[in-house]
């Protein structure tokens, strides 16, 4: 296990533990009198650290290197999983996943980031940051789970679309625009959970659901909290300082009322129990189908559009200030 | 919303404290040939350098002046004006600043206007509020406007210029304006109605990567840069500088991204014919004047 800077207080007494149980284990020896002892002051430490964790402490959980992915998920709640490749245009983007599966009675689509658990893997996944073509991928299959009226569910966790040469001469902006259009009018029901970094266009381009989770130590960003400290303070190093104000840890974005619910963690994040965390992404995930399976596909695209039509914090001054019309026209 | 109660008095927001972006009569050099030229010369030249031909941002009254029949245009959604929702350190006051700047309370204009007298609603972001950057305000407008097009069966014509993408200082409410507006030029797809995209220097981020590249048509304005991510962002990535020409309209238009550039002045020229093909003039439409309702399936919702 890996551990971040402030988690590194719970290194020391874990390994401690872990070096008892061996021992008593290859001695076959009882040392539970002291090891319950170190089990309790790791309990109360968990308390201490997790309990009230900073906006910027979150965005680095979400980021946690051993933090459970897309492929991490499926293993614990899917059956019959059969990836699907390739945009049919250009090539197989492997920062973006689909295919079939069952989770639960439902067979499902599946759409998700996925980063890679190693370096030769992130070089091979682009750290989980798509081409146009993974859009692409991501597209197809869901037009295709459409025609045969099966749900999508899109695990959302990306830094972001790839900021690269080949991306912008393909279209990265069309393609996460053409998913954004397409995903609203799909009838069947769309499920998308932010499992971890919810980047910008990247995530919203799989993002578009009659329901939006998120788990409790992901994150959902107009822009990753460095790009906001470079661009309002014009300075990256900021971006702890400035996370808090952007808003966009899972608290914040369930009162904005732009996720609808938070699916717990296990105390001290995902990666200390992925199962457990892959158990709550699973009965959120059947609870909401269970809920969207008795409306009709036009209920469900009418359902998505109010959704996002929602949106949006503005109110209606009393005066109309200038009238265009008459300055054009007056000169 | 309590600061601008206290000011609203000033209905005349704009009227006394509008800067004139280009004051007439004054030599300048041009940003990009920088030889002399007045203002007026730019101006008159719809703001293209009668020297080089570069294209300046065309300010928004101009931009109106200069596709729509004159006295045709009628605003919708004038006094739609954004809040502060994340208390965000600063962004008040910027929006004060860029409402007096521009004399209107958000960072884009719609309407419904005439285009050799066919009726479009129309739309124009205005770079010079906050890099026309797409907030609240501005994907609601975006969507009222496609809503009423749906509702008024009106081809929509909205013209980009939205450097500043998705607007930071509303967070996450300002993502969700890409998915609002997508979603709401699906419906229009759905039922038939034209959307033309005419996209201008500078574009990006948020806007380009929501209803700007969703036309049935996307024209663009020649060397206008349009793309996803900033070629600053891009070079740091890749740590070298980039070709010549990236993401400039041209390069575009030759990788497939948009339908034809078009040259300011000749704007009119080009949307005229396009909406008769697309709209006014459809073989659709005679059809079903002759035979009823039976071609229904060409026509317009509720046809
Ligand atoms: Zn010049």
């Amino acid at each position: 296990m890996r551990y971040l800077e402030f988690e590194k207080p719970l290194r020391e007494i874990e390994s401690k533990i872990e070096q008892l149980e061996v021992y008593a284990y290859s001695r076959d020896i009882d040392l539970s009198g002291e090891i319950q002892p170190l089990k309790e002051k790791l309990s109360s430490l968990l308390d201490e650290i997790f309990t009230h964790l900073t906006p910027w402490q979150r965005v680095q959980l979400a980021r946690h290197p051993d933090r459970p992915y897309c492929l991490d998920y499926l293993q614990y709640i899917a059956d019959d999983f059969i990836e699907l490749h390739g945009d049919r245009t250009f090539r197989d983007d492997q920062a973006i996943i689909a295919g079939f599966c069952r989770i639960g009675n439902y067979s499902v689509a599946i759409i998700g980031h996925q980063k890679g658990k190693d370096t030769d893997e992130n070089i091979r996944r682009n750290f989980g940051m798509p081409h146009p073509e993974g859009f692409r991928k991501a597209r197809r299959i869901m037009e295709t789970a459409a025609r045969f009226h099966i749900p999508i569910i899109t695990f959302i966790d990306s830094p972001g679309a790839f900021p690269g040469i080949q991306a912008e001469e393909r279209g990265q902006h069309e393609a996460i625009a053409k998913n954004l259009e397409i995903m609203s009018q799909l009838g069947v029901p769309i499920i998308c959970i932010v499992t971890g970094e919810g980047g910008s266009g990247g995530a919203l381009a799989i993002g578009v659901g009659n329901r939006v989770l998120i788990l409790e130590n992901g994150y959902y960003a107009v822009c990753t909290p460095e790009a906001c400290a470079a661009i309002i303070l014009r300075d990256r190093t900021k971006a702890a300082s400035i996370s808090g104000s952007m808003r966009i840890v899972s608290s914040d974005l369930k009162n904005l009322g732009l996720v609808d619910e938070i699916i717990p963690e296990p105390l001290g994040g995902a990666h200390r129990n992925p199962e457990e965390t892959a158990q709550n992404v699973k009965n959120a995930i059947i609870r909401h189908l269970d809920d969207l399976s008795i409306l009709s596909p036009d209920e469900l695209i009418a359902d998505r559009y109010k959704r996002f039509r929602d949106m949006g914090v503005f109110y209606e001054a009393q005066s109309v200030g200038i009238s265009i019309a008459n300055e054009t026209t007056g000169q | 919303m309590a600061w601008f109660r206290k000011k609203s008095k000033f209905t005349t927001i704009g009227n006394t404290n509008k800067k004139k972006d280009l004051p007439e009569g004054i030599w300048r050099l041009c940003d990009s040939c920088e030889e002399y030229i007045t203002n007026d010369e730019i101006k008159r030249n719809y703001h293209i350098c009668p020297r080089c031909n570069y294209y300046y941002v065309l300010p928004v009254e101009e931009r109106i002046k200069h596709t729509l029949d004159e006295g045709s245009f009628e605003e919708f959604d004038a006094n739609l004006a954004s809040k502060n929702p994340l208390d965000f350190d600063g962004y008040d006051q910027k929006i004060r600043s860029a409402q007096q700047k521009t004399g209107r309370y958000e960072g884009i204009v719609t309407g419904r206007g005439e285009i050799e007298g066919y009726p479009v609603i129309f739309g124009v972001l205005d770079f010079a509020f906050m890099g026309g950057s797409m907030g609240s305000v501005v994907g609601e407008k975006v969507t009222r406007a496609a809503e009423r097009a749906l509702n008024d069966e009106l081809p929509l014509f909205i013209v980009s210029t939205g450097g500043g993408g998705a607007r930071m200082h509303e967070g996450m409410l300002s993502l969700m304006q890409m998915a609002k507006t997508s979603a709401a030029i699906a419906l229009l797809k759905k039922h038939g109605i034209p959307f033309l995209s005419l996209i201008a220097h500078p574009t990006m981020g948020g806007v380009a990567a929501s209803f700007a590249a969703l036309g049935d048509v996307i024209l663009a304005e020649p060397r206008a840069l349009i793309g996803f991510a900033g070629p600053r962002v891009i070079e740091q990535t890749i740590g070298q500088q980039l070709p010549p020409g990236f993401q400039r309209s041209e390069f575009l238009l030759e990788k497939g991204m948009i339908d034809i550039i078009v040259e300011r002045p000749n704007i009119r020229n080009v949307i005229k014919p396009l909406l008769e093909h697309m709209w006014y003039n459809r073989y659709a439409l005679r059809a079903q004047q002759r035979q009823g309702n039976k071609t229904a399936v060409y026509a317009v919702k509720g046809a």
